[in-house]
């Protein structure tokens, strides 16, 4: 018999007198937090990521200040001039371990958690790009920007890769002491168009 | 594996261990109480994610079924293990079909409980750990001790000196300047495993929840190393438990909210990954995921035991136990410490082990893990209920155990007055001789006695057994007629609340 019949017909027999209806009650809705754009400002500050508002006006400019001299790389879909920036056509690891920064976009931003979404369209790009690099410049509209965590999942489509971020890389596992930075970008930081 | 009281003894001498386990737990509980009083209804949030848990495994074999369709649909390879030996030559003969003698792990339960990495190494691979806990673990040649924070019984000192010592041996070394600052310790972890992801052709990992209807894998992780192993190699692998199957997309809204706040004390974790099967152009181009058995079914078929799978290794349980707190995870001798080890490894694996049979009792019964299981695993129940099945499968020895004709003795005892009375007169004697030579006194000024001889040693070996009171009550009612006569053995125990 195969592993896949095998198994299958255990777990078959470990259930046969058990009932497979169970009441599952539905998770409890969000309470109304008010202004969910100052929120997820306060939060995503709250995991010692840089926050800064800009308008779409001066967004370009608020790009070039947050990537200082850093060279950056972005997704051939960002919509946006970036000085000095390599697109992004497949570059290899070692390639991007050799660029600074990255500036992406973003699909979902969650206010209770301080949660940035990327769905990985062409605006924010293989997932790769936001990982390598040390310095990850996001771009956040405020109409992006839902309550908690149901919302976000109810948005996303499940067939697209996702990578969903809090704060720049971190660890606890020595002490337990929180150090930020450790295989991921090192330095998180969130541009939120108003 | 000693059993469990022996290895706890041990554990207990080490004051370094209890020291630095005692700031870990605590330190870990009062940050999750805090994240958790922010939830409203973190109670309903509870009984949602236990409910999705539930349902997913009373109707496993559907969700498996689905699982598997849609993860081939979405261009993933579904392989099937039965036991680790299986899970483990389904990863080895992957990874040497790319020709790789390497692979990057992400942290995982699955993978150390099957022992892949001893297995890969067997057939000429390495298998790197990458996450910073794994890899002090790792490179100190030890065991990890907790679920989330393996390494939480090092200190920095101890991990500045395993990396000097070690890194240079299996990659790049240590920079000469390491000092044992965490940040400096992270950094030097960075650069050690930064070459090994940029040239791995081959990851593994675990998974946090399978979605059944979408075929998405999650991995819920900090460091980015996770992100590391999911996006840079060209090929993936997977091993993932039956039971970490939920049924539909929306499923991962309970589960999301609670896991991180259960497990880190944060409203989320740094990174979480979910990935569908192949996505073209876009991280591993060939995607593999081995669905293991491995003494699930076993642990499905016990009607008590069964909520144990609803487990998502948060391990909230561990820093909230009075036993953990004080023996590590060591003592338990297995990947799964604390109450949910103490309940999981005699599901997954029988109590015909000594070792095994000896977790049940690991406990005081306390119940403090039940209250912050974020999934509400009754672990109080399950660990009564394996008592229970541990003594039900000594019933046909034909040496009888110490305990069980101690008890038998008592019954006796018990059933008859007489032989009551003269075993309290027998056992107010045996009072006088403990009185009068033990050494220990306990708090209240009760004396105890020391580690006796013969079969009582394995019970007083750990425990201080109190010398028993001089007089009976019976005895001292007859002697002072229920009180009104006035105390005349002079022991002073007797007229407390007495007519005078």
């Amino acid at each position: 018999m195969s592993a896949r019949d095998d198994i299958l017909g255990r777990v078959r027999a470990a259930l046969a007198d058990v009932s497979p209806a169970v009441s599952v009650p539905a998770a409890p809705r969000v309470p109304d937090r008010g202004d969910l754009v100052a929120l997820f400002d306060e939060r995503v500050a709250d995991y010692r990521a840089v926050v800064t508002r800009c308008t779409s006006d001066g967004l370009q400019e608020a790009v070039a200040a947050a990537l200082g001299p850093a060279r950056a790389v972005v997704p051939p879909g960002l919509g946006l001039e970036v000085a000095g920036a390599v697109v992004d056509d497949g570059l290899s690891s070692a390639e991007l371990d050799a660029i600074d920064a990255v500036v992406t976009r973003a699909a979902v931003g969650i206010a209770e958690t301080g949660t940035i979404v990327l769905d990985h369209q062409p605006d924010q790009g293989r997932r790769a790009i936001s990982l390598v690099p040390d310095l990850h410049v996001c771009i956040v509209d405020a109409s992006q920007v839902v309550a908690d965590v149901p919302d976000a999942i109810a948005l996303l489509d499940p067939a697209r890769p996702l990578t969903w971020i809090s704060g720049p890389s971190a660890t606890s596992d020595i002490e337990l002491d929180r150090v930020e930075g450790v295989h991921g970008p090192r330095t998180l930081h969130v541009l939120l168009v108003t | 594996m000693p059993a469990f009281p022996t290895a706890a003894r041990a554990a207990l001498g080490d004051t370094q261990l209890r020291r630095n386990l005692a700031h870990a737990t605590h330190t870990i509980r009062d940050k999750r109480a805090r994240v958790v009083a922010e939830v409203e209804d973190w109670e309903d949030l509870r009984l949602a994610g236990a409910g999705v848990k539930e349902a997913a495994l009373r109707d496993l074999a559907t969700h498996l079924e689905t699982l598997e369709e849609s993860l081939v649909r979405a261009g993933a390879t579904v392989h099937w293990a039965r036991d680790a030996e299986e899970a483990c030559a389904i990863v080895a003969s992957v990874a040497k079909s790319h020709g790789a003698d390497e692979v990057v792990k992400v942290k995982s339960m699955a993978t150390q409980e099957i022992g892949l990495n001893e297995a890969l190494e067997a057939e000429g691979i390495a298998a790197w750990e990458t996450d910073l806990a794994e890899l002090i673990v790792q490179l100190g040649e030890d065991l990890p001790s907790h679920i989330l924070v393996p390494a939480i019984h090092r200190n920095r000192a101890e991990v500045r000196e395993i990396f000097q010592r070690r890194m240079g041996v299996v990659g790049r070394p240590a920079p000469g300047d390491l000092t044992d600052e965490p940040s400096v310790l992270a950094g030097a972890a960075r650069e050690h495993l930064r070459e090994k992801f940029l040239r791995a052709k081959v990851g593994v990992s675990g998974a946090n929840f399978a979605v059944a209807d979408t075929g998405t894998l999650v991995v819920v992780e900090s460091e980015g190393n996770g992100r590391m192993c999911l996006t840079l190699p060209e090929v993936l692998v997977s091993v993932v438990g039956i039971e970490k199957v939920v049924a539909t997309w929306d499923d991962l809204d309970p589960m999301l909210r609670l896991l991180p706040r259960s497990s880190t004390g944060e409203r989320m974790n740094p990174y979480t990954s979910t990935w569908s099967g192949v996505t073209p152009g876009d991280g591993p181009q060939e995607v593999h995921v081995v669905l293991l058995d491995n003494g699930r079914t076993r642990a499905l078929a016990d009607d008590v035991g069964r909520q144990a799978l609803r487990c998502i290794r948060c391990s909230a349980c561990l820093n909230v136990c009075p036993v953990y707190e004080r023996v590590g995870g060591h003592a338990y001798g297995s990947v799964y410490p604390g109450p949910i080890g103490a309940i999981l490894n005699p599901l997954l694996n029988g109590v015909s082990d000594e070792q095994t049979a000896s977790l049940p009792y690991a406990s005081s019964l306390c119940g403090a893990c039940f209250e912050v299981c974020p999934v509400r695993i009754d672990i109080p129940s399950v660990l009564v209920d394996q008592r229970a099945q541990v003594v039900d499968s000594h019933r046909g020895d034909r040496v009888p155990k110490a305990e069980a004709v101690a008890m038998k003795a008592a019954a006796w005892t018990f059933s008859d007055a007489r032989r009551l009375g003269l075993a309290e007169r027998a056992s107010g004697l045996a009072g006088r001789v403990i009185g009068r030579f033990s050494r220990t006194t306990l708090p209240g000024g009760r004396t105890a006695a020391g580690r006796l001889p013969g079969p009582a040693a394995g019970w007083t070996g750990a425990r201080d057994l109190p010398a028993p009171p001089r007089e009976s009550f019976r005895e001292w009612w007859a002697r002072t007629d229920g009180g009104t006569h006035d105390d005349q053995d002079g022991s002073g125990t007797a007229t407390k609340g007495g007519r005078s």
